[in-house]
């Protein structure tokens, strides 16, 4: 341990700590901006860029930066004198004199940090002005829009994209002034290998990375009398959606969530839950059949539009690996527009089907060529959970105050299987549970797979199942995928089935979901309410959902027939590694 | 060359080679036998000096006394303002301003008829124009020591035999046959030598703390990223004596227990990286390199890696992740790179200068280096003189010495008989000294307590012609170029103060401008996170606090006193004009009317002040105004 004092009272923190650790310690609030500590995800970003949080040390000649300075035994620091204040001030000044001042109409209004940090500073005026930069808006991307004249150059972006997610599309760029954060060669976002996972855009503090905002043309596909829209949910949405409206974060709101969906006029609220038991259905099929028949081994899933890109670009020459079902997104559309077009007696060329989801890579799966089912696009419009909690709070809905409401049928129904499809290792967990009964022909009884559930990056599990070891492994965050695969690729690791997810902890965290600021322990929460819905559905494995049983009986066959793999399966792309 | 295996070969070799220096350190006259040195630098190859070397050939050849005369390059004298040299042994006479044309005379005077050629040697101004032959008798080489620099101008830099017969490795031998690794770190830390490259951190206590860490790879890296404008002192030191370099990094290495080295050195130095490399190869080839050292166990290599030409990669971290693949940009100290470096790893990075000194040390005792200096600083320092000063070029001198000694001594004081105004020392980051302080004694901490710093070695004069806005503004231009953007006051804060200099030499600033213009550089000295942002304010503050009017005049009366400043003054044409009309044909906007023989006058309304006409005019009748 190490003894020090800050602002003359004393503190012990361990080894290797910073003065803004001690400093929290000590209930000693330092301002902040570049700095992001998400320790259990392995995202430390600590380049010390922005020098906001500068403090006065003993016997150093400049000021230290809180961050990213260790504590050494004895110090003494200051953390809010003149000196400080005035530095921290004019640090901040200077920030603003490069930053746009069009916070009336920015996408990131009263959810930035720089904003709330202005505030905080008490900043009236600008004491320094000057030039300011001018880069090139890149709207390429389907899914976000980087416009980095509101960057601050505090470098998360690089580090969760390099470091944490290993994809490596983005670095520093230029020098002095003209100092950005950009791609190779400054291509467009959309041709790198950028996943679209949206992490970048999670951390960001300004609204220099922000989803491409639909809600503009939801509103005219909701005007328009001749469309029929239907509206899918994703599991994840309901375990955040609640924290933007005062409600505790981890408290589902799956009802609330529907009547809010359907006040604003959607023909059918329906669940993406729906076609997670659906990609049940046709994954368990597909990884017995591997197993049976002495298939491609581990198989993976491709629920995650992320990783699918991250693998087509990294590991392309394991591209007959990952499963081949589409998204539960995908096969929801799918069936909407075919079987559920015809039940319900529409033309498909009026039905649009709108996805809400914590996902912004799921804008860009949408557009993906291969991704329609008969011809028509089997998902029109893709909002984040950001997106929706925009429509409430501008139509006037007193989200904690909205009675429950269902989906509806047929296309709402589903499992506890599905609900946790939201969270690392739910996938998996569901997978286990249909493929258990179908291979022993028994009914599993504790359904529950502990140790495949929570936050770690990558987790393994051998399940004896019908005489035979089935090794899992679940990964979460690109890095850990990265790892994982390299293993499998060079041979030293051995297993039958492999749940991989972008996002660290899952679609829980995802990069459409509301901001958590640093806060990682919200995410644990999220993954709470998925479980807590599990545990209280009735049916809790996929195969028992009823709609899809007479999905199969009226309409597919049996999982993997000809009409499934059709609609429900997709192939993948090699690509480039730059 | 033969590999050396063991310090007793080592020492036979010396005593072989050494008579190669007998004409040249010993003045042996007995022989009857000449060498002629010339310089070998870049600044004088791009003198001509390769063709005067071919052209000395040719003449000797031609003379048929090739038996009697050798002829070859060597390291920089120092002298730029009158290279070529050509300095002839044993007679010691020195030949200034040298061209190929000049061959000819040097051979069949000198060397066949045995007369001086005159007309080549340097003279004296402050002796009125007396010409000197030697090169102890001037006034530039009087005050000047030569410990980094003293192999430049004595031996050819190629060839590894002449490093070793001017004792070169020697110093190494001792280490690896007679001293413990601490004992090499304890000398260097009794020696009192700093380090050269800027912050003046002492070199012994850098060792000793990297020389400490438990770790089974350790670096050593030498900082061969000079890169403040008109300095080349390092680049003078590896053309010149590029084996000292990799002896110094091999006693280094053995003192903190490390077997891996890098010279990260800029790619827009050739031939300095030529001469290196050179040197790396011979060593490796001779066993001062490689496995098993004069057969002492202990084992070093070296490798080049290029700088791509930023200024921060010269920051030490920026320089450790350039050379790790990443961008150059600099990471918060702590840790120090001697706890945690390349590749995490300790690594103590030195510059040229101080590496340079590091054989003589072990050579010849620390106390010997520590014996001139000033209480804090020990040994000589070598500085880049320039601007407006008589004697420009390549100075090294002892600790101590005074601001005067040099500019008015060794320089030979301003040039054209101006008044001195200001020195800037220590780049682009350093501060203007004022002509109140030309006595202190030079060391880091009067440097730094006049605003200022040693930094690697730049000294630029300046003049009562320059404008001190103007140079603060000319500084800032480049520092805010380099900044690698990462930290915002740097990035951000020095472009503010760029803009409001420009703004004050524009004539638009405000006297609310200055205050901020000093509050803002206060903030960025005491934020920025690393050196180059921290002193980049320095210029300013400097020239804020000791040329406080001529801020002033160009903010309250819009008005240059220097009469750089272009936006704040117009060109007119005084009474003496006669009407010649060159003017009136050069201006390029033809500004400029008047009849044949009757004064003209320009029509400051359209004039684009390109000082066109200033040029044309043979009675300088155009004067600023």
């Amino acid at each position: 341990m190490i003894s020090l004092t800050i602002n003359e009272k004393h503190v012990e923190v361990p080894e290797g700590s910073t003065i803004l650790d001690a400093a929290r310690k000590l209930d000693i609030h330092i301002p902040t901006l570049c700095h992001l500590n998400l320790h259990d995800i392995k995202m430390v970003n600590q380049g010390a860029t922005c020098r906001v949080c500068m403090v006065e040390v003993a016997g150093r000649r400049t000021l230290a930066p809180a961050c990213a300075t260790p504590v050494a035994a004895g110090m003494e620091v200051k953390t809010h004198t003149p000196r400080t204040i005035i530095a921290r001030r004019t640090v901040m000044q200077l920030i603003l004199s490069n930053h746009p001042k069009d916070c009336l109409i920015c996408a990131k209004s009263t959810d930035c940090e720089l904003q709330a940090l202005a505030a905080e500073l008490s900043i009236q005026n600008i004491r320094y002005t000057g030039e300011m930069a001018q880069f090139k808006k890149d709207e390429s991307s389907p899914a976000f829009v980087r416009e980095m004249n509101k960057c601050v150059l505090c470098r998360r972006c690089e580090t969760m994209c390099n470091q944490v997610q290993t994809v490596n599309a983005l670095s520093g760029l230029n020098r002095g002034f003209r100092t950005t954060v950009g791609t190779a060669f400054n291509l467009p976002v959309i041709d790198t290998t950028c996943t679209s996972c949206g992490q970048c855009v999670a951390v960001c503090p300004t609204a220099a990375l922000s989803e491409v905002n639909n809600v503009g043309k939801l509103l005219r596909l909701l005007n328009d009398p001749d469309k029929y829209v239907v509206v899918q949910t994703a599991p994840a949405v309901r375990a955040a959606l609640g924290e933007s409206f005062g409600i505790p974060p981890g408290t589902p709101v799956t009802g609330k969530m529907v009547a809010a969906l359907r006040q604003f006029g959607f023909d059918k609220v329906f669940d993406t839950n729906f076609a997670a038991d659906l990609t049940i259905m046709e994954e368990a099929a597909e990884l017995i059949h591997r197993i049976k028949h002495g298939g491609k081994l581990p198989i993976l899933t491709s629920c995650c539009p992320g990783w699918v890109k991250f693998f087509e670009h990294q590991f392309s020459d394991m591209l007959d690996v990952p499963s081949t079902c589409k998204s539960p997104q995908q096969m929801f559309g799918a069936i909407a527009k075919t079987y559920m077009a015809q039940e319900l007696d529409i033309d498909p060329a009026r039905m649009a089907v709108v996805s809400i989801m914590p996902c912004i890579a799921k804008k860009y799966e949408a557009g993906r060529a291969e991704m329609n089912a008969d011809g028509y696009p089997e998902v029109d419009l893709v909002l984040t959970t950001r997106e929706l909690v925009k429509m409430i709070r501008e139509a006037g809905i007193n989200f904690a105050g909205l009675p429950d409401e269902p989906f509806d049928d047929p296309m709402g129904e589903s499992t506890g299987a599905a609900v946790i499809f939201g969270a690392s290792g739910g996938v998996l967990e569901a997978a286990l549970r249909t493929a258990y009964d179908w291979l022993t022909g028994q009914s599993l009884e504790k359904v529950d797979f502990a140790q495949l559930r929570g936050i770690k990056g990558i987790k393994q599990a051998t399940i004896p199942i019908a005489g035979m070891d089935v090794k899992v492994a679940v990964a979460s965050g690109l890095g850990n995928a990265r790892q994982l695969l390299e293993d499998i690729r060079a041979g030293k690791a051995e297993y039958h089935a492999i749940e991989i997810m972008a996002c660290p902890g899952g679609c829980i965290d995802g990069g459409g979901q509301p901001y958590h600021h640093g806060d990682i322990s919200i995410i644990e929460k999220r993954a709470r309410a998925l479980f807590s819905e599990d545990k209280g559905n009735r049916l809790r494995k996929s195969h028992e959902n009823p709609a899809i049983k007479k999905l199969y009986a009226d309409f597919l066959g049996e999982p993997h027939s000809e009409l499934a793999r059709q609609l429900l399966h997709t192939q993948y792309v090699k690509r480039s590694r730059v | 060359m033969r590999k050396i295996a063991t310090p007793k070969d080592l020492a036979e070799a010396h005593a072989k080679l050494r008579p190669l220096m007998a004409l040249r350190a010993e003045g042996d006259k007995s022989a009857d036998k000449r060498e002629l040195l010339i310089c070998g630098g870049t600044g004088c190859q791009s003198s001509q000096s390769k063709e005067l070397l071919a052209a000395l050939n040719k003449e000797i050849k031609a003379a048929k006394l090739q038996k009697s005369v050798t002829a070859q390059i060597t390291g920089c004298f120092g002298f730029c303002e009158k290279g070529p040299i050509v300095k002839v042994f044993p007679d010691d006479v020195f030949y200034t301003e040298v061209t190929p044309e000049d061959a000819r005379d040097i051979v069949r005077s000198h060397l066949e008829g045995n007369t001086i050629v005159e007309r080549l040697l340097y003279e004296d101004p402050a002796r009125g124009g007396l010409r000197l032959e030697k090169q102890h008798d001037m006034d530039f080489y009087k005050k000047q020591m030569r410990v980094a620099l003293c192999n430049c101008g004595l031996i050819n830099p190629e060839l590894i035999e002449e490093y070793i017969a001017a004792e070169g490795y020697l110093g190494l031998s001792k280490c690896l046959s007679a001293m413990k690794p601490a004992e090499v770190v304890a000398e260097v830390k009794s020696s009192g030598l700093r380090g050269r490259g800027g912050g003046g951190f002492p070199t012994g206590l850098k060792w000793e703390i990297a020389a400490r860490q438990k770790n089974d790879v350790k670096y050593v890296i030498c900082n061969a990223d000079e890169g403040d404008p008109g300095a080349f002192m390092d680049r003078s030191i590896l053309e010149g004596d590029p084996h000292s370099i990799v002896e110094g990094m091999a006693i280094a290495a053995y003192a903190m227990g490390s077997r891996y080295g890098y010279v990260y050195i800029r790619a827009e130095y050739p031939l300095a990286i030529e001469r290196l490399q050179r040197a790396v190869d011979q060593a490796r080839e001779a066993g001062f390199l490689g496995e098993n050292i004069l057969g002492s166990g202990f084992s070093f290599d070296i490798e080049l890696k290029y700088g791509a030409g930023a200024f921060v990669c010269g920051e030490e971290t920026a320089l450790i992740h350039s050379i790790e693949g990443g961008r150059g940009e600099p990471t918060s100290k702590p840790p120090f790179p001697a706890e945690k470096g390349l590749w995490g790893r300790p690594t103590i990075i030195n510059n040229v200068e101080t590496f340079a000194n590091v054989p003589q040390i072990l050579r010849r005792g620390a106390a010997w280096l520590s014996a001139f200096g000033t209480e804090k600083a020990k040994g000589t320092k070598v500085f880049a003189l320039a601007g407006k000063i008589n004697n420009v070029g390549l100075v090294e001198v002892p600790m101590g010495i005074t601001l005067r000694e040099i500019i008015y001594e060794i320089g030979g004081g301003i040039k054209d008989g101006k008044k001195f105004k200001a020195v800037q020392t220590g780049g682009p980051s350093g501060g203007c000294i004022p002509a109140g302080d030309l006595d202190i004694a030079i060391d880091y901490e009067a440097l730094t307590a006049r605003g200022s710093m040693m930094g690697s070695g730049g000294m630029i004069v300046m003049d009562e012609d320059n404008c001190m806005v103007d140079i603060a503004k000319f500084y800032l231009d480049f520092t805010m170029e380099e900044s690698c953007g990462k930290c915002t006051p740097c990035r951000i804060g020095n472009k503010r103060i760029h803009e409001i200099l420009t703004a004050i030499t524009d004539g638009k600033a405000t006297m609310e401008d200055l205050e901020n213009l000093s509050s803002l550089s206060r903030v960025i000295q005491d934020t920025a996170l690393c050196g180059l942002g921290q002193t980049a304010p320095n210029p300013v503050l400097s020239t804020l606090k000791h040329f406080w009017d001529e801020y002033v005049a160009h903010v309250v009366e819009k008005r240059c006193p220097a009469g750089v400043c272009i936006n704040l003054l117009d060109f007119v044409i005084s009474d003496a004009c006669v009407g010649c009309g060159l003017c009136k044909r050069g201006c390029p906007v033809s500004c400029i009317s008047g009849e044949k023989k009757q004064h003209h006058t320009i029509d400051i309304s359209r004039c684009i002040k390109c000082g066109a006409c200033e040029g044309k005019c043979p009675i300088h009748a155009i004067v600023r105004q």
